[in-house]
């Protein structure tokens, strides 16, 4: 079997879901790559190298040189290699496509994180605010710019959109365990609902996000570790 | 000659960072558009309908498609109207300038809002790390994009000339009301150089406030940071 093309080089983390965008990206569009797991906690000498303003993953570098952010990067590889495109072919649905790319990444996640930050007696808001945010996203998909669109964002196959959209989602199955809250109740977000679980059937996808048990023991330790944090400074 | 065949209409609001910003852009690339002045504290129902996520402006609409957030539109601008181009045809080079938009989202525009707030030593070093942020810019852009200027994207402004050019005036702003330095020319020239450039563009020119009248219109800024939000 040929050894994987030296051309690119992605610097990861398991348990990001920015790196599983680029790897998911990566997959769809048939290009071969080197991976690196990157230890957070000690940065390897490439990663302070190649990102010193952030000093954080995902990198890609193709030909040694450096492309930093997901969906910067998921730009770059549309851009590169055409074939197999992610972004829509009508600008508008492009338009479209960054909107909620950008709302993924400034709103929802953010108010996911938080949930999952939140102390034990002060998660109501920040459950309501994830709601608010997924409210948004199902009235699109009801009666917006999505209404009565095919499977996925994308179109039959998945896009830009779901990637972004969907390499974090499964942080809510991991975060309602942990946290015990109830986030993407079926019956509050059908649309959504199934599209994360056509999302989630897709091959390349199943290929990408780590099994349920290890993001769940992993978020289980950064949770105590965050409630051990705040207990240790009252 | 830009199509004058798509109805172009872009809601916004006076002394607002966001909407220069994109108003440049549909200049540079000529494009007619129809300008509807909103009021801050009373938004109009079709803005509501027009931008429900975030209920602000600027929101183009484009044959009666509207499209939110400021870089999300001046991305689309680039993307429907060709010519000039706003952004470089190497993908590479492409990302780097992405990366350096998103690098004055994330780290530029809430330094300003927060120089202008702070008093004393606070504000002191808000600014310094404001300063050290344009540092890191200008080395970013001497190292991959510069091509001997006027503008970051060479004889024609593209999207990072965008976004700093209309910018350059809530800098002095900013100066003018904090009593701090922000932007110094002999730490950052090849930024100080095409942002100068861009004010002095034929095609924007004239929506340059001068940071004067921006003294006059917001006052002192200290209490509130709407200076260069959206809102």
């Amino acid at each position: 079997m040929a050894p994987p093309s030296s051309d690119l080089k992605l610097l990861g983390s398991w348990a990001s879901s920015y790196t599983h965008r680029v790897q998911l990206a990566l997959r769809l569009k048939g290009l071969d790559f080197e991976y690196a797991e990157e230890d957070l906690a000690e940065k390897s000498p490439s990663l302070l190298l190649h990102n010193p303003v952030y000093e954080k993953v995902p990198v890609l570098l193709h030909r040694g040189r450096p492309v930093l952010e997901s969906v910067i990067i998921l730009h770059y590889l549309d851009e590169t290699w055409p074939e197999v495109p992610l972004m829509p072919a009508d600008p508008y649905d492009r338009a479209l496509a960054r909107f909620w790319c950008h709302f993924v990444d400034d709103k929802l996640g953010p108010a996911v994180g938080a949930v999952f930050a939140s102390p034990s007696d002060g998660q109501a808001a920040a459950v309501e605010q994830v709601h608010e945010n997924l409210r948004l996203v199902e009235r699109e998909l009801r009666e917006g710019a999505f209404a009565g669109r095919r499977r996925f964002f994308g179109g039959d196959k998945i896009g830009v959109l779901d990637i972004v959209l969907g390499c974090g989602s499964y942080w809510l199955a991991v975060f309602e365990e942990v946290m015990e809250v109830k986030l993407v109740d079926p019956e509050s977000f059908p649309l959504f609902h199934s599209w994360l679980r056509d999302f989630e059937e897709q091959e390349e996808v199943k290929a990408i996000i780590p099994a349920i048990d290890r993001l769940l023991d992993y978020a289980r330790g950064v949770r105590q570790m965050m409630l051990g944090l705040s207990t240790r400074q009252q | 000659m830009a199509d004058q065949s798509k109805g172009v209409k872009l809601y916004g609001t006076s002394f607002n960072g966001h909407t220069t910003m994109v108003e440049c852009a549909l200049r540079l690339k000529g494009v007619a558009y129809e300008y509807v002045e909103e009021d801050r504290k009373n938004k109009s129902e079709a803005l509501l309908k027009l931008n429900p996520v975030h209920k602000q402006v600027p929101v183009l609409v484009v044959d009666g498609k509207p499209i939110a957030e400021s870089l999300i539109i001046l991305q689309h601008i680039d993307d429907v109207w060709k010519d000039p181009p706003h952004l470089p045809e190497d993908p590479y080079k492409r990302a780097k300038v992405r990366f350096w938009v998103d690098f004055v989202n994330q780290k530029v525009v809430p330094i300003m809002h927060t120089v202008v707030t702070l008093k004393g030593d606070e504000q002191k070093t808000a600014a310094d790390e404001f300063a050290g942020y344009l540092k890191t810019m200008e080395d970013g852009i001497r190292e991959e994009l510069w091509t001997g200027g006027p503008f970051v994207n060479g004889d024609n402004p593209g999207l990072l000339d965008v976004v700093m050019g209309s910018s350059y005036t809530w800098i002095k702003f900013i100066e003018a009301v904090a009593g701090v330095k922000l932007a110094k020319r002999e730490k950052t020239p090849l930024l100080c150089s095409s942002m100068e450039a861009f004010g002095e563009h034929d095609a924007v020119k004239e929506l340059m406030t001068p940071p004067e009248v921006l003294l006059q219109s917001r006052g002192n800024p200290g209490a509130k940071t709407t200076a260069t939000s959206d809102d």
